[in-house]
């Protein structure tokens, strides 16, 4: 199903997305990989407070490539979400509702996602330029020593995402290749 | 003797990481819309798709095609009868990487130490292989790499009682560990034979084969036609979302090894194949 929402959503917008809706985001995204994975942990760790809200937010695994003059942004895909997994579930259990990456999870994110009612989606990897052109504007807000790893808040429209893992604990990257194999050979 | 200036090769290798992250070559470009053609899972078909149109926006745009612009892999073939002037061989590559991730707004993805990991700003130092040739021209093949997909290569050190089949069986597992982290379609680089090191390099340059060529070996080629029919039947699909094409091309290259071993490497790349070539 093609759908359309806004973020930061909600929990019953999160239950009404199902592992396989192609999905439309506009609002606000923020930007975090495996350096400012490590340093929001290092802050939980230390009860110092994060430098993001994480309630109802989502976090895009993005680290763009710098923005040319005139350009809000450079290119701006996926990178693999597996590596964030040590950090996600606190993050999750802290009220992240939503991720976006590319490639499989650990099953301990996946549980702590359905636990908390949020949403993995995955963008399509190597498409940077594209994705790109759906964000309007990009800030640093936190970690700008970090470079491309810095976390960003970003305004985007139209994002085009799938949802990779529901929270009824269905995952794509599990059934989409058997559903494929399985309706082939029909 | 032939006598070729640092000056020159700084400013074609920066020209060189500009082009390759931004324009992929006519041959993978054909590879793309073949296999939207070919796909027959609509979501698979929907995504290469969009990678179509996301070549075109970083080719008219000048939008890097995946923000990750990897790290430099520079291939030197450099004839005998050369005499580089103006200094440090090394230092004019470097700086022709540095000049090139620069200029060209491509993202800084190197860190200077492994461990302490900080990143040095200007993306170098670069992977230089060199090679000494016969002639008096200077070969240059620059090829970012990304590391979603390097991440997932693999090298196996296998038994010569394992023959074929064993390395049949390394390259399907490397490819399904793979799966989407790798950004399917891949293009899968093989190299067989040599040592624990030179099995992996010719992994690397099998990468930088243009699409559509095969082996001269003519049970290599097989091989490597086997081996795409085979990972296409696994269902990863394009971005491992289920389909039909889960690679453009395995390439294979091979080497003489030793009585008492058959190492394999396995060097995965996305679709983003990315790799220039000049020769000076
Ligand atoms: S694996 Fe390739 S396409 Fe995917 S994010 Fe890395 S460089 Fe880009």
């Amino acid at each position: 199903m093609e759908r359309h929402i806004s973020v930061p959503f909600g929990e019953e917008t999160a239950c009404s997305l199902k592992a396989g809706d192609y999905v439309y985001l506009t609002g606000t995204l923020y930007t975090a990989r495996d350096a400012a994975h490590k340093r929001m942990q290092e802050a939980l760790d230390k009860k110092e407070p994060l430098p993001l809200d994480l309630k109802g937010n989502v976090i895009y695994y993005m680290g763009p490539s710098p923005a040319r003059k005139g350009k809000v942004i450079g290119s701006a895909g996926p990178t693999t979400a597996s590596r964030m997994d040590k950090y996600t579930p606190a993050l999750l259990d802290l009220g992240l509702r939503g991720m976006i990456g590319k490639g499989k999870r650990s099953k301990e994110v996946l549980d702590a996602a359905v636990r908390n009612k949020s949403i993995y989606f995955a963008a399509v990897g190597g498409a940077g330029a594209l994705l790109s052109k759906c964000i309007r504007s990009a800030q640093v807000i936190a970690y700008e020593d970090l470079g491309t790893e810095a976390i960003r808040k970003l305004e985007v429209v139209d994002f085009p995402v799938i949802v990779a893992a529901d929270t009824n604990g269905n995952n794509l990257y599990e059934t989409a290749v058997s559903d494929y194999l399985n309706n082939r050979q029909k | 003797m032939r006598e070729l200036s640092t000056e020159l090769i700084t400013k074609t290798i920066k020209e060189m990481c500009i082009e390759a992250n931004h324009v992929l070559s006519e041959d993978m470009k054909q590879t793309f819309s073949a296999a939207v053609r070919e796909e027959q899972a609509p979501l698979g078909r929907q995504i290469l798709q969009q990678l179509i149109e996301n070549m075109d926006i970083a080719q008219t745009e000048q939008i890097p095609i995946c923000q990750d612009t990897g790290m430099a892999v520079i291939f030197l073939e450099i004839g005998q009868d050369v005499h580089i002037t103006g200094g440090s061989l090394r230092d004019a590559v470097n700086e022709g990487v540095r000049q090139g991730y620069q200029e060209g707004y491509l993202r800084k993805s190197v860190v200077a130490d492994p461990i302490i990991r900080e990143n040095t700003k200007d993306n170098t130092p670069a992977v230089i292989h060199y090679e000494i040739t016969e002639g008096d021209q200077v070969s240059i093949t620059v090829a970012p790499k990304g590391f979603g997909s390097e991440n997932m290569s693999r090298v196996f050190m296998l038994k010569p009682a394992d023959g074929i089949e064993g390395v049949k069986q390394a390259i399907l597992t490397a490819v399904q560990d793979a799966g989407p982290n790798a950004c399917p379609p891949m293009v899968v680089g093989v190299g067989i034979g040599g040592t624990f090191e030179k099995c992996a390099i010719l992994a690397k340059k099998a990468l930088v084969r243009k699409a559509g060529e095969h082996s001269e070996i003519p049970y290599v080629k097989e091989l490597e036609e086997e081996m795409l029919e085979k990972i296409n039947e696994t269902g990863i699909g394009p971005a491992g979302l289920g389909g039909g094409i889960t690679a453009f091309a395995v390439n294979i290259n091979t080497y003489p090894t030793h009585i008492a071993g058959l190492p394999v490497a396995v060097n995965i790349c996305c679709h983003v194949n990315r790799h220039v070539t000049r020769v000076l």
